[in-house]
């Protein structure tokens, strides 16, 4: 169920962001996933997509640093309180979530959101002892 | 009407200057070979001894001794004196973390004192005057030097060390301090605060006496228009005792250097060779009545040139220009000395690459130094909070080597420029 997430070091400066797209857009990479976290300074662009070894191959290539890091896609209900039930099942398992993001609906009905923990065969087991949904690749529309 | 702090001294004249040069320069030699076993070395290496030094004449087959020699013989190995004949130590960063320790005997810190008292003497300063010195207090010579001179003036000493704005203004504006003793770019700032918060005419001043770092003559126009005082330049380095090895007088045209306790030098800084009087080159010091660290022909690495131009002030010794550039890389960063080679070793042991940028500029009259780092697969993460924490304890690992802040930039890989060969290290970009 884990999915893999490519993280890369992006510098606050002009035109960074659209030359990783575009460079993933030449190669036929299709993003399924994008964050970033910033401070005025620099930024990590986080991103899933459709063919993780390929896009971090050709990332690397070019020079960028990145890193890739196991997270797990949760489906949440798409009701009032769906993500406050994940979260506290989370929470009384006692893993900390270092961060967190939405990805677009792959079904109808879910939201979905990705997590980051340390440990993330413990989240796993935690949510299916929980009855919460994970996402696979497939859900996700990857490869 | 001029003052003099010791006129005798101030005004000798160049017969008994040469005099006394010579009288002191030999039992110095001397004292130097007996007591301290690393110069003699040096000199026992070059062939000479104490014999062959009869006069200033001889100076120039003395060994030369730089910073690296400070570094080496770090801490003892250039005291002349036993250490429970010292009072006083000093200190100032040297070349690859390793400071530089100088120390002072009380003769030492007496002399010291006298030239920093004809230094404020010379801004026109006496036992009238409120001398608020907010230089650093402590291991940086700047505030024990102006605050030493002060009290031997009699002048009412305010030893407010460096920061903390609003009480360096309020003590200004309620005990009238009528001299100024810091950088310049803290006075040129000092001075943008007092007009910020309509205090000109609240305050008294009518000197000041700026040091430690390069300014030129445009800031201090600057200062004097804005503040309504006579704004006097100061020169010294810890090695030779700290402010006051040379000052400026009412003529404002070149510091005149303490002839009486230091012997200059210019030469050439690729060749080692004297050159004469009117040439730009390496100002050399020898210290000739300092007991506990008298150092021999130290190179200063700073530019300059010496006259001897009459000066209208009626002071006879030789005077110095503002120091025009380093014959290395140091950089002269809010007051503190900075090499490069800190700021790599630093970023080393950090698990950074040694390839990156210095770019200090100075805004608002105040000097900023920023430090480009390439960001390496090892210190990335996917975690902001782990970047941030990594970039935190580098800003703490500069600052502890360096003494200052120094602004971090993490940038991407292989962006900082690799000219061909050398790299561009430092880009300077204050117009000083």
């Amino acid at each position: 169920m884990t999915i893999h997430q490519i993280s890369v070091f992006l510098e606050n400066k002009a035109g960074q962001l659209a030359e990783i797209t575009g460079i993933l857009s030449e190669n036929q990479v299709n993003m399924r996933a994008i964050n970033i976290a910033e401070t005025a300074d620099y930024g990590v662009l986080r991103l899933i997509v459709d063919d993780a070894f390929k896009a971090s191959t050709i990332l690397l290539n070019e020079g960028f640093i990145l890193t890739m890091s196991p997270v797990v896609g949760v489906a949440v209900p798409d009701t009032p309180g769906g993500l406050s039930k994940v979260l506290s099942v989370i929470s009384s398992a006692e893993i900390d979530v270092e961060y967190m993001y939405s990805v677009f609906s792959q079904k109808d009905e879910q939201a979905c959101m990705i997590f980051r923990v340390a440990d993330t065969d413990g989240l796993a087991s935690v949510l299916d002892r929980n009855g919460i949904a994970m996402l696979s690749g497939e859900d996700l529309g990857l490869h | 009407m001029e003052r003099y702090y010791q006129k005798e001294i101030e005004t000798a004249d160049r017969e008994q200057i040469l005099a006394w040069q010579n009288e002191r320069l030999v039992k110095q030699v001397r004292h130097v070979w007996d007591n301290v076993p690393y110069y003699r070395k040096k000199m026992e290496e070059k062939g000479v001894t104490p014999e062959d030094i009869q006069s200033v004449d001889d100076l120039h087959k003395l060994p030369f001794l730089t910073k690296d020699d400070l570094r080496e013989a770090y801490p003892y190995g250039l005291l002349a004196k036993p250490l429970k004949d010292c009072v006083r130590i000093q200190s100032t960063s040297g070349t690859t973390g390793r400071r530089v320790v100088a120390f002072y005997t009380q003769h030492d810190v007496d002399l010291w004192e006298d030239c920093c008292a004809r230094a404020i003497t010379a801004a026109g300063g006496t036992n009238e005057d409120v001398c608020h010195v907010c230089y650093g207090y402590g291991l940086f010579t700047g505030g024990p030097g102006l605050n030493g001179g002060s009290h031997k003036v009699g002048c009412l000493t305010l030893p407010m060390s460096s920061g903390n704005t609003d009480r360096q203004l309020q003590f200004m504006v309620d005990l009238e301090a009528t001299i100024l003793c810091c950088t310049p770019s803290y006075a040129a700032f000092l001075a943008e605060s007092i007009h910020e918060r309509g205090l000109r005419d609240k305050i008294k001043l009518k000197a000041g006496i700026f040091g430690a770092e390069a300014w030129s003559e445009e800031m201090r126009q600057d200062i004097q228009n804005k503040l309504g005082i006579k704004a006097y330049d100061i020169y010294g380095l810890t090695e030779t005792s700290g402010p006051g090895v040379a000052f400026e007088c009412s003529e404002q045209t070149g510091m005149h250097i303490n002839e009486d306790h230091f012997i200059a030098e210019i030469i050439d800084p690729d060749t080692g060779e004297v050159l004469p009087e009117g040439s730009k080159g390496e100002l050399v010091f020898t210290s000739i009545t300092k007991e506990a660290f008298p150092l021999l022909r130290y190179r200063t690495r700073d530019i300059c040139v010496l006259t001897r131009k009459k000066c209208s002030c009626g002071r006879t010794h030789v005077k110095m220009s503002k120091p025009m550039g380093r014959s290395d890389d140091m950089l002269i960063v809010k007051g503190v000395n900075v090499f490069p080679s800190q700021i790599e070793t630093v970023l080393l042991e950090q698990g950074y690459q040694a390839n990156y940028q210095i770019i200090v500029d100075r805004v608002n009259n105040s000097d900023t130094i920023e430090v480009k780092v390439e960001m390496t697969p090892e210190n990335f993460s996917d975690n902001l909070g782990k970047i941030t924490e990594m970039e935190k304890g580098l800003v703490s690992a500069l600052k502890a080597m360096l003494g200052i802040y120094a602004k971090v930039r993490l940038v991407a890989p292989k962006s900082i420029t690799r000219s061909e060969g050398k790299a561009v290290r430092v880009i300077d970009n204050r117009k000083i």
